[in-house]
C-alpha cells in the first residue's frame, strides 16, 4: 500500500486483490451472523473497497495497514448490515480474515453498485462505465467519449465519491 | 459491477489521492480564524482598558484558559479523523488538566474574595453578550473543521464533531476574552463554560449528521 500510495499502479492493484481475499471471508461471516442473505456480501465487500479506495489518505503510513482496513471494514460493515435490517450487535472482530481464502469471484446478479451507476451525472456514469465495463484506458476512452483525459480522470474521481455516498444514502 | 470491474476503476483512479486531513486543516483553519478575527474587531474589538487589564491574574487567565484547549481540541479532532483513531488518551487527559485549572481559578476566587461579593461576580456585567458572542465567533471555525473533517474517516462522526465544536467555542472565546469585562474566575467557569457546552453540542450533531462516511 506504500508502494500504491506513492503512484505503483502495480502495487496497487496487488494490494486491493489481497485486501478483496481477506474482506470476502470476513464479511460473508459477518452476514451470515447477521442473518443476512450469503449473497449480500459481495455488495458489502465492494463498498467497503471503495472506502478504502477513497478513505486511503487517512491511512498513516508509518502505521502498519492492517488496524487501518480492519477499523475501515468494520465501519463499512457495521453500517452495511444496519442499513439491509440485520441484526445489529454481532460481534465484528474479525472482518478482516486472515486465513488464506478463496480468490474466486462468487457470481453474482446485478450489485448494488451498479444499480447506484444510475443516479451519477451522465459524464460520470460515462467515464466509470467505459473504464469498468468496458475496460478501456483512459486515452481510449477520452477519445470515445470526445473529451480530454484530465476531465475523464475528474469525472472519474467526482463519480467514485458520489458512488459511495450514494451507497451510503440508500437506506 | 463484478469486483474485478470495481477493482479495475479503483487502479484507474489511484493516481487521485487526497491530501492528508492535516494538510487540509492546515489550508482551511487560517481562513476559518481570519473570518474569526474579523468578525471580532469590526463587531467588538478588545476593551478599552486592556493595557491595564493585561497587568491582572484573572484577565491573563482568560485567553491562556481558552487558547489551550483550543490547541488540544485541535489536534484531537485530527487524531478522531481517522477510522483507528487511537492515542487520544494523553490529549484527553491535557483538556481535563485545564478544566481542572479553570476548577482551581474558582476556588482561589472563592477563597480571595468575600462571600458577599459572589453573587455580583459570577453574575457579571455581560452574560448575555457572552453567551451570544462565543457561538457567533465561532461559527466560522466551526464551518472550516466540520470542511476538513469531512475529508476524514473518523470511527465516531458524532465524537469528532464535538472535538470540532469544542475547538470552535474555546478558539472563538479566547478572542472573546479580549473584550469581555467580566474576569471573575466564577463568571468565565459559568458562562464561557455554557456558551462552550452548546456549541460542542453543536458540533456533535453536526457531526452524526455530516460527518457520516
Amino acid at each position: 500500500m506504500r508502494l500504491a500510495i506513492a503512484g505503483d499502479s502495480g502495487a496497487y492493484e496487488r494490494c486491493l486483490r489481497d485486501m478483496t481475499a481477506v474482506l470476502r471471508v470476513g464479511v460473508r461471516r459477518a452476514v451470515t451472523r447477521a442473518g443476512l442473505a450469503a449473497g449480500e456480501a459481495e455488495d458489502i465487500v465492494q463498498e467497503i473497497l471503495l472506502a478504502v479506495h477513497l478513505k486511503r489518505h487517512t491511512w498513516d503510513t508509518t502505521r502498519p495497514i492492517g488496524p487501518w482496513l480492519q477499523a475501515v471494514a468494520r465501519h463499512k460493515t457495521i453500517d452495511a448490515i444496519r442499513r439491509r435490517g440485520g441484526r445489529s450487535g454481532v460481534p465484528l472482530d474479525d472482518v478482516v480474515e486472515t486465513l488464506p481464502a478463496p480468490r474466486e469471484e462468487p457470481t453474482i446478479r446485478e450489485t448494488e453498485l451498479v444499480r447506484a451507476l444510475d443516479s451519477l451525472p451522465p459524464g460520470e456514469r460515462a467515464a466509470v462505465t467505459a473504464i469498468a465495463l468496458d475496460g478501456a484506458s483512459f486515452a481510449e476512452a477520452a477519445v470515445r467519449l470526445g473529451t480530454t483525459e484530465g476531465a475523464l480522470r475528474v469525472a472519474l474521481h467526482r463519480g467514485l465519491a458520489r458512488l459511495a455516498r450514494t451507497a451510503h444514502e440508500r437506506t | 459491477m463484478k469486483t474485478d470491474d470495481l477493482l479495475r476503476v479503483l487502479v484507474a483512479d489511484g493516481g487521485t489521492i487526497e491530501p492528508p486531513v492535516a494538510t487540509r486543516l492546515w489550508r482551511l483553519l487560517p481562513l476559518g480564524l481570519a473570518a474569526t478575527a474579523l468578525l471580532f474587531l469590526t463587531t467588538l474589538g478588545p476593551r478599552p482598558d486592556i493595557a491595564a487589564a493585561v497587568q491582572t491574574v484573572r484577565f491573563v487567565l482568560k485567553p491562556i484558559e481558552m487558547a489551550l484547549p483550543a490547541v488540544l481540541a485541535a489536534a484531537l479532532m485530527l487524531r478522531l479523523a481517522r477510522p483507528t483513531d487511537q492515542r487520544t488518551a494523553r490529549l484527553s487527559a491535557g483538556l481535563a488538566a485545564v478544566a481542572a485549572l479553570l476548577v482551581a481559578g474558582v476556588l482561589a476566587e472563592l477563597v480571595v474574595v468575600p462571600s458577599s461579593e459572589w453573587g455580583r461576580r459570577l453574575v457579571g456585567e455581560r452574560a448575555v453578550a457572552c453567551l451570544v458572542s462565543i457561538p457567533v465567533l465561532a461559527a466560522p471555525l466551526l464551518a472550516a473543521s466540520l470542511a476538513v473533517l469531512r475529508r476524514g474517516a473518523p470511527r465516531r462522526p458524532g465524537l469528532a464533531g464535538a472535538a470540532a465544536g469544542l475547538f470552535a467555542a474555546t478558539a472563538g472565546a479566547a478572542f472573546y476574552a479580549l473584550h469581555c469585562p467580566d474576569d471573575s474566575p466564577l463568571f468565565v467557569a459559568t458562562w464561557y463554560s455554557l456558551a462552550i457546552v452548546a456549541v460542542t453540542a453543536i458540533g456533535a450533531l453536526a457531526g452524526r449528521w455530516l460527518l457520516r462516511w
